[in-house]
């Protein structure tokens, strides 16, 4: 039964037989020796400049994931040092009894341990007073299983807050309860988001001003981004803005002021895209948000636009890949700068934003630290969103650079990717520079703590892929170790002159959170399991201990009801980096985990998976 | 939905897998298929996919179950990977992810138009499209192929987008009908199963050139698709497919598929290995 258009289409097409196997073969020339790469620059004689800003009092507890409101991970405890730190022991542990990715940051209110899991998102009290920390309660909020499969990379939590008696945290179907911190009784629990459209929450939701702030994830599934305040009472949503829609949609209004003017204008989130693409445009908010209460200004970045292929969405595509400063209490923007306009490679801009007010060209400044996935550090000015310096941490391609003047992000016009186009030795790769894992800095040394990737990567031949039926080709892409050899770094950042003080190689990516302590010493982990302390000021390994799994957890410290100060982590392997052993992924497949999985090979040779919590004190 | 000519091939066939379980061979073929993307498969069996299932099954001698399972990002790690099933029936022939065999038909991305519509003929690079309606769909959250070569001509504006799977699937050949869009790109066969619907009012047309340089084809080889490793499977089901190809191409004749002859030399290729 053919009809007489599929004969016609039969005859028409003979002559072009071959041109696809030649097409997917065509390569760009290209010449790694000849790109233009960028590389961090190290600071030969680094003299310590202690810092002359203000610290949030720390009371000996950990009540929000980044410990303060300025996300300094600092903990002033200084019980456990340089000189005594190669002493620490374990002092309890417990199993989450859970075998994916372990992200979170454990809290500590009131002699009492919390801790997130990743999916299905139990929340576990434990009762610091008495020996080996047993459990008090567990809370389990039954999200629906159908929610792991809008998890782009790993069904992970970032964690909690503890605010008025009550823990906050989101379910990764999209719910944000509220938890009484004593008993462990639901006290109100919203839905805010919708599976169905791809929506899923991953982060660690802030209070500030009476209001909990959550941010969706999903922009490998078109979604639409949003950040969204709910009151801390009661759980109803006060307020919510988009990132990408109409201005009133954005909540923009008459107190947004840009520094640059390619921010200014109206309805940009509409008008920066094609029509309608803003509304599966993703620009979700899955990462870390900061408040200033003086300023009374909270802060966060908006992820990466969708969809991926960048070619089906000319223009800024605004207010993706950049930061938003907002008031705490009505939500209104009151500036916004874009660190990846158009993005091309997966720039999400969410990483974490440390307040800090620092000396900057003779004038004390009230800046944010930002370590992009575009493989700059950012120090903007946190009143108006001036960017004051933009320094290279790690390799980089696809951009030369900053222009200070226009704030413009300098792309590299031949690494732009293209549907069929091969392109070779991009820098930083889609999880950038650096990815979610957040940095630390510590008042004592003045210096930034980031942990981070040393990646580049391939976009090689097409590959075809299909889902139900219909097939479409999609790039290859392939990650492999940048310069140097090794897939990740902890590196001391001296954020007023834009430098490298010291790095520690590792050979895969830190994928973990850093702590600063008091006593001079940092903590984070790595993907093989490895739990380290280095000394703050020249990175010099003094302990170490293997822990069951890779880590991607986020350490902190407190002082325990006997006045000792522990230090604690979650070990678990997972998240996008550990997708492999958490997901039991192929290695063979190179594509796996989004083309993570070829740079994560070996990995499973050196890591199982499976969640615990350790804890360590001095004997 | 079906034309009643249809059911009599299709119970022949059932029957034969029904004598085939009932004669005591235990074979099982377990296939990996979608529950409503149509016209691929349903879960009541009506799809060309399940139809060539049931044919290769029958062939085999063996048993057909299917293992109902939405064919989104991962399905081939949840499914195919842990021995969930053994099979796909369609998927493109160089798809990395599995061992496929010989590929059994190619098919092409088509342009959907109105049949009254003076178009006689269009290209990718036709300058009448712009200020069109031009429906693409979206896979996830990506346009399909032809969306990507629009964007690239600059006629992103143009774009509009329809859902890919379930009952919404037609919609996009409707929206031509119906003039609520000029016209579509559309995947050909699900444009042609369609099509049937509204015969007299839309018309199928090649997507030109076949290619967007440098290398984005509109043009796909279809096969069947094993777990790496299971060549034995592979080598069965290319014996089938070898022996059967004329009832292949009739049951997708059947459904309105619209065939390009296989190029012998791709028949060979497979990247990668």
């Amino acid at each position: 039964m053919t009809t007489p258009t599929q004969c016609w289409l039969r005859n028409l097409f003979l002559p072009a037989l071959f041109l696809i196997f030649f097409a997917a073969y065509t390569e760009v020339p290209h010449a790694a020796a000849q790109d233009a790469m960028l590389q961090p620059q190290t600071e030969k004689n680094y003299q310590p400049h202690s810092y002359q800003g203000k610290v949030e009092p720390d009371d000996g507890q950990w009540i929000r994931p980044a410990k303060d409101y300025a996300s300094t991970r600092y903990s002033s405890l200084d019980q456990i040092n340089t000189n005594n730190v190669k002493n620490l022991k374990l002092a309890f542990t417990f199993s989450t009894g859970m075998t994916r990715g372990h992200e979170a940051a454990p809290l500590i209110v009131n002699n009492t341990m919390y801790i997130v899991t990743p999916f299905p998102n139990s929340l576990y009290a434990l009762d610091l007073t008495k020996p080996g920390a047993p459990m008090k309660w567990v809370y389990q909020p039954l999200p629906t299983p159908a929610s792991q499969g809008v998890a782009c990379c790993d069904v992970v939590n970032r964690g909690a807050s503890y605010d008025d008696g009550k823990i906050f945290y989101n379910t990764l179907d999209d719910q944000t309860v509220a938890v009484d911190a004593n008993t462990g009784k639901q006290v109100w629990k919203t839905q805010i988001g919708d599976i169905n459209k791809g929506e899923s929450i991953t982060m660690a939701p802030i209070v500030a001003k009476g209001k909990v702030l959550v941010g969706n994830s999903g922009g490998e599934f078109g979604i639409r981004g949003w950040l969204t305040a709910l009151d801390e009472k009661t759980g109803k949503i006060a307020w919510r803005a988009y990132s990408a829609g109409p201005d009133k949609d954005v909540l923009i209004g008459p107190k947004f002021k840009p520094f640059y003017p390619q921010d200014r204008g109206q309805d940009l989130g509409v008008k920066t895209w094609p029509p309608d693409a803003w509304k599966i445009g993703g620009a979700g908010v899955w990462g870390w948000i900061s408040y200033d209460p003086q300023l009374n200004l909270i802060y966060y970045g908006t992820a990466n636009p969708g969809p991926w292929d960048s070619e089906a969405r000319p223009g800024d595509n605004k207010f993706s890949s950049g930061i938003f400063a907002r008031d705490a209490d009505t939500g209104e923007a009151i500036w916004f700068y874009q660190y990846s306009p158009h993005d091309l490679y997966d720039y999400d801009g969410v990483n974490e934003n440390i307040l800090l007010d620092l000396p900057i060209k003779g004038q004390t400044r009230k800046v944010l630290i930002h370590p992009d996935r575009n493989g700059y550090v950012y120090v903007l000015d946190r009143t108006t969103g001036e960017v004051l310096s933009a320094n290279p941490f790690a390799p980089i391609t696809t951009s030369r650079g900053v222009d200070l003047k226009t704030g413009l992000l300098q792309y590299v016009t031949e690494k732009q990717p293209m549907v069929g186009k091969v392109v070779r030795n991009l820098c930083p790769t889609a999880p950038g520079a650096k990815d979610w894992q957040p940095s630390a800095f510590s008042p004592r040394t003045g210096l930034v703590y980031i942990p981070h990737n040393n990646l580049c990567m391939d976009e090689e031949d097409v590959t075809a892929n299909y889902i139900a039926g219909t097939p479409y080709v999609g790039a290859n892409v392939r990650m492999y170790d940048a310069p140097g050899g090794y897939g990740g770094a902890f590196t001391a950042w001296d954020p007023i002159e834009g430098k490298v003080v010291w790095s520690n190689p590792d050979h895969f990516p830190v994928w973990s959170g850093a702590l600063a302590t008091a006593g001079d010493v940092v903590f984070y982990g790595t993907l093989d399991g490895w739990f380290k302390a280095v000394d703050a000021h020249n990175g010099s390994l003094l302990w170490q201990f293997k822990t069951g799994s890779g880590i991607i957890g986020q350490p902190v410290s407190y002082k325990g009801p006997d006045g000792k100060q522990y230090i604690a982590i979650l070990s678990g392997v997972g998240g996008w980096a550990g997708a492999i052993v958490a997901g039991g992924l192929d290695p063979r497949d190179e594509s796996a985990a989004l083309g993570f999985a070829a740079v994560m090979k070996d990995l499973p040779k050196y890591t199982t998976k499976g969640g615990m919590l350790y804890v360590f004190a001095l004997p | 939905m079906f034309s009643p000519f249809l059911k009599p091939a299709a119970l022949t066939v059932v029957f034969l897998v029904i004598a085939g379980a009932a004669s005591g061979q235990s074979r099982e073929l377990r296939v990996c298929a979608d529950p409503d993307n149509m016209p691929f498969s349903n879960i009541q069996q009506r799809g060309f996919e399940n139809r060539i299932a049931e044919l290769v099954a029958a062939d085999l001698g063996a048993h057909l179950t299917y293992v109902w399972q939405r064919m989104g990002r991962g399905f081939v790690r949840e499914y195919i990977d842990r021995s969930q099933c053994d099979l796909v029936i369609g998927v493109p022939a160089d798809f990395r992810l599995l061992l496929t065999t010989i590929p059994y038909y190619r098919s092409s991305y088509v342009f959907v138009v109105p049949r009254q519509s003076n178009v006689k003929s269009v290209s990718l690079d036709s300058p009448e499209l712009h200020g069109l309606k031009i429906g693409v769909q979206v896979l996830d959250e990506n346009y399909t192929p032809p969306g990507t070569a629009l964007a690239r001509r600059g006629l992103q504006n143009e774009i509009v987008g329809f859902d890919t799977t379930g009952e919404d699937a037609e919609s996009i050949v409707r929206a031509v009908a119906k003039r609520q869009v000029d016209l579509a790109v559309v995947w050909g066969p699900l444009a042609g199963y369609f099509a049937q619907r509204y015969r007299a009012a839309v018309k199928l047309m090649p997507v030109e050139p076949e290619v967007d340089p440098p290398g984005l084809p509109f043009t796909f080889a279809i096969s069947m698709g094993v777990r790496k490793g299971n060549t034995a499977l592979r080598n069965d089901l290319q014996n089938v497919l070898s022996t059967h190809s004329s009832q292949i191409h009739d049951i997708l004749a059947e459904y309105g598929v619209p065939e390009l002859p296989l190029a012998p030399q791709q028949t060979s290729i497979s990247r990668g290995q």
